[in-house]
């Protein structure tokens, strides 16, 4: 591939396209952030009358000092964009905002429905300006339906969307998933959409309101399970690692603390490469154990001489083993690992930023590349109002004076 | 209103990139799945449902809605052809083959454009296309091992566990599908079409939320701790996140901020009602209330007073009360409960398709997100190999069926 990550003078896909975002936490912010990885140009509206969640409430931050310039989640949902303060609970601060979007292709939020057209903001009054415009909202639930207005967070929402029943042991509570699983979801098909209707506006030159319930999108991770309920009834739960049909299936300890190898064995060809990297065991040599059938039905067996393998070798000694053989292998990445990993590496998944009160820090290129117009992550997430100035002045023309008597309003609070 | 997508897509993918077509479908775009002779193996993958002519896998079912279907040996020299004329009428080409196996049937992404300058190639695989053991054998397991999901979930007395349900190829897909829209946009503009190549891997990375970054900041490593939550706190405290109620699971934390306030008071006065909230937790002064400063006494303390409360409650009642008064939280649903939401009732999600396997209907979600008043349907229910053979290819075709 022709690819060079970080090349400023590298063609962008999305460099003509005008972006403001409203709203706070990750799901409006990283759809935001999957077209700016494409350099699109996403500004970002803020306020000091009520700052974005992820500046004030989540860890981690820099050296575990608080501090509204110093949280990592603000940091990588919001690189390559740039930032400005409106005050949208004054009226000077609507109207900028309404101009600013005037000059945009994109609009997104993700306030409770109903919060953008008590502002002044909803999508009637912004397409009367301009019926080109591509809004996307993104709720919880969707802007219709008796719970549209429900508040909540993206971590337990996952739970509502079936994700956390079907994880863990089956003798034990379920599990959550660290974070707000569902919103990354959301996001990426939010983008996704934007980019469809965007398509359609290029077309027929008709903008649209967007409204894209989370909770919906997380349905098309676990149809199939929605799909077997509607078939016969059945109802998915969580099975540990284990897996319908495959066996071995399952994750293993290593030598050392807390590091762990994913073996999975489909068929019994793989069964039996898998036997020549073990080195032929007798246990494994038993007929039983030919068959996928009688691999499952001796799985708990094939689990406890496999643990047995695996404990007293190096975690990447036994993936190079298994994978010299063809057998699906994989280290258990923890949070470390991860940015260690040569082929996340080799993939330029993780970019490096430089940020002013963070300091080098990485975030997340795209998880594919782009072959003609690869991404380009060069800027760090925007101080609180950094390019407040710049915009105004900048993009939209406004004289010194008209920005002074506006502050003078409070507008840029 | 016009259709979101008028494009043709091949969509020669197997199951880790199965969906990414089928979000093209649904938005409108004519997606021809090209199957080997005999049909995509994945078509008897389990988790299945017993059809009347052998079982068929549900997340075939699930991911293939929407599309047509043609049989192509593409080791065949005719069919490779018949292929490649498909390719010049076509927008998008999706597939998820191991890395080099389309170059040396000499259909590289070079070979497609050479027919179709504007041609898009999205390839799908667990680790990319040029990493270092990019054809290593990866399933949903391994992915979500290597993505650094499985160290996040699971009891820490226990090993890590993947999510029961596959996820690994829906990340890849819709990270597949986003790519191919913003490639397909720059192609709009420009004329120019380009190798899309995602890693399964790097897209389950991109569902750890904030977890990676306690490492790339701090130097620390959170890991599992089955239904607490962790990294809310700036104490490292771990929060109860899942609890066990009347029948099955609720989720819901204390939380901090203007809305985790009110919703922490109106659990309590909900506690208060049913005489279940001590008098300390009745004096405690919500506004001033700090989540991320409490202590593990503190909140070990909270979730002794909390917890027999829940356990008196139904996921439903949970349901219901908590969208009634405010508070932050959700069943922990099953398949039965999302199958009966009022709210998915109410959105018109559920979409009757007859599936031709079973003979019968099944409920599909569909018709979201809504685009203004258009709303996305599903326009066909899962091919059969080969159904719509004689519709694209116009001539029998090489191979058996």
């Amino acid at each position: 591939m022709s690819d060079t990550p970080n090349d400023p003078a590298a063609v962008q896909a999305l460099s003509e396209v005008r972006v403001v975002e409203l709203g706070g936490f990750a799901a409006g912010p990283c759809v935001g952030k999957h077209l700016a990885d494409h350099g699109a140009e996403v500004i970002r509206i803020e306020s000091r009358v009520a700052l974005d969640g992820f500046r004030t409430n989540y860890p981690p931050f820099k050296d575990n000092l608080p501090g509204i310039e110093r949280s990592a989640l603000f940091a990588f949902t919001n690189d390559n964009k740039l930032g400005v303060t409106l005050n949208l609970k004054t009226e000077p601060g609507v109207r900028l905002a309404r101009r600013l979007i005037a000059s945009a292709d994109v609009v997104i939020e993700n306030f409770t429905p109903g919060v953008m057209e008590r502002l002044g903001l909803g999508y009637d009054v912004l397409a009367s300006a301009d019926e080109s415009l591509v809004m996307l909202s993104t709720c919880n639930q969707g802007a219709t339906g008796p719970r549209a207005r429900q508040p909540g967070f993206g971590t337990q929402l996952t739970a509502l969307s079936g994700f956390i029943e079907v994880t863990g042991w089956p003798d034990r509570d379920p599990s959550l998933l660290f974070g707000p699983y569902i919103d990354y979801i959301a996001a990426a098909y939010g983008a996704c959409a934007v980019l469809a209707a965007l398509d359609r506006r290029r077309r027929t030159g008709a903008g649209c309101h967007i409204d894209l319930s989370q909770y919906e999108s997380g349905l098309l991770f676990v149809a199939p399970a929605l799909l077997g309920y509607f078939a016969d009834g059945r109802i998915a739960g969580r099975s540990g690692n284990r897996h319908p049909t495959a066996a071995p299936h399952g994750i293993y300890p290593c030598r050392g603390e807390q590091r762990w190898v994913a073996i999975s064995v489909h068929d019994d060809d793989e069964w039996r490469r898998l036997r020549t990297a073990l080195g032929d065991p007798p246990w494994a040599a038993t007929p039983d154990l030919d068959s996928q059938a009688g691999r499952k039905a001796n799985e708990e067996d094939l689990d406890g001489h496999l643990a047995a393998w695996t404990a007293s070798r190096s975690r990447d000694a036994v993936v190079d083993a298994l994978r010299g053989q063809v057998v699906h292998a994989a280290p258990v990445n923890d949070m470390a690992d991860l940015f260690s990993d040569p082929q996340l590496a080799a993939h330029d998944f993780w970019r490096p930023l430089d940020h002013a009160e963070v300091g080098d820090h990485h975030a997340e290129g795209p998880p594919y590349r782009l072959s003609a117009t690869p991404a380009v992550i060069e800027s760090p997430a925007p101080l609180l109002g950094e390019h407040t100035h710049q915009v105004f002045a900048g993009l939209l023309g406004m004289t010194e004076e008209e920005l002074a008597q506006l502050d003078a309003e409070g507008a840029f609070y | 209103m016009e259709t979101m997508l008028p494009y043709r897509a091949l969509d020669l993918t197997g199951e880790l990139g199965w969906l990414c077509g089928k979000i093209l479908a649904d938005w409108g775009a004519d997606v021809i799945k090209v199957e080997p002779p005999g049909g995509d193996p994945g078509r008897s993958a389990e988790p299945s449902v017993a059809g009347s002519d052998g079982s068929v896998s549900l997340a075939w079912l699930a991911f293939n809605v929407g599309k047509r279907s043609v049989v192509l040996d593409l080791e065949d020299d005719a069919d490779r052809d018949r292929f490649l004329r498909l390719v010049e009428a076509s927008d998008f080409v999706l597939e998820s083959f191991t890395p080099g196996y389309l170059g040396r049937l000499g259909l590289s992404f070079e070979r497609l454009r050479a027919v179709n300058p504007r041609i898009i190639l999205t390839s799908i695989t667990p680790y990319g296309q040029s990493t270092p053991g990019a054809a290593a054998p990866a399933s949903d397991l391994e992915i979500m091992a290597a993505g650094g999901a499985a160290w996040l979930a699971g009891d820490p007395d226990r090993p890590p566990v993947r999510i029961t349900e596959p996820q690994a190829g829906a990340w890849a897909s819709l990270h597949a599908a986003l790519g191919t829209l913003v490639a397909h946009h720059y192609r709009q503009n420009s004329g120019v079409g380009q190798h899309v190549d995602v890693s399964a891997q790097a897209a389950v990375v991109t569902a750890l939320a904030h977890a990676p970054y306690f490492y790339d900041l701090n130097g620390e490593v959170p890991a599992r701790h089955g239904p607490f939550l962790v990294g809310r706190n700036v104490a490292g405290v771990a929060m109860r996140n899942v609890w066990a109620c009347r029948d099955g699971h609720i989720s819901f934390a204390v939380y901090g901020g203007v809305a985790g306030r009110t919703s922490n008071r109106h659990l309590v006065s909900w506690m208060a009602e049913r005489g279940m909230a001590p008098d300390w937790l009745l004096a405690v002064d919500w506004d001033t209330f700090d989540v991320t400063a409490l202590t593990a006494v503190e909140v070990a303390r909270l979730e002794a007073a909390i917890a027999p409360f829940v356990a008196t409650l139904t996921r439903r009642e949970f349901a219901e009360e908590a969208a009634r008064r405010r508070i932050l939280g959700y069943p922990v649903s099953r398949a039965d409960d999302i199958a009966s939401d009022p709210q998915l009732d109410a959105r018109e999600v559920w979409q009757d398709v007859t599936v031709a396997e079973l003979g019968r209907p099944l409920l599909y979600p569909s018709g979201f997100p809504r685009f203004g008043s258009t709303v996305p349907r599903l326009a066909r229910r899962a091919p059969l190999p080969g159904e719509h053979d004689a519709e694209i290819l116009g001539q029998p075709v090489a191979g058996q069926r």
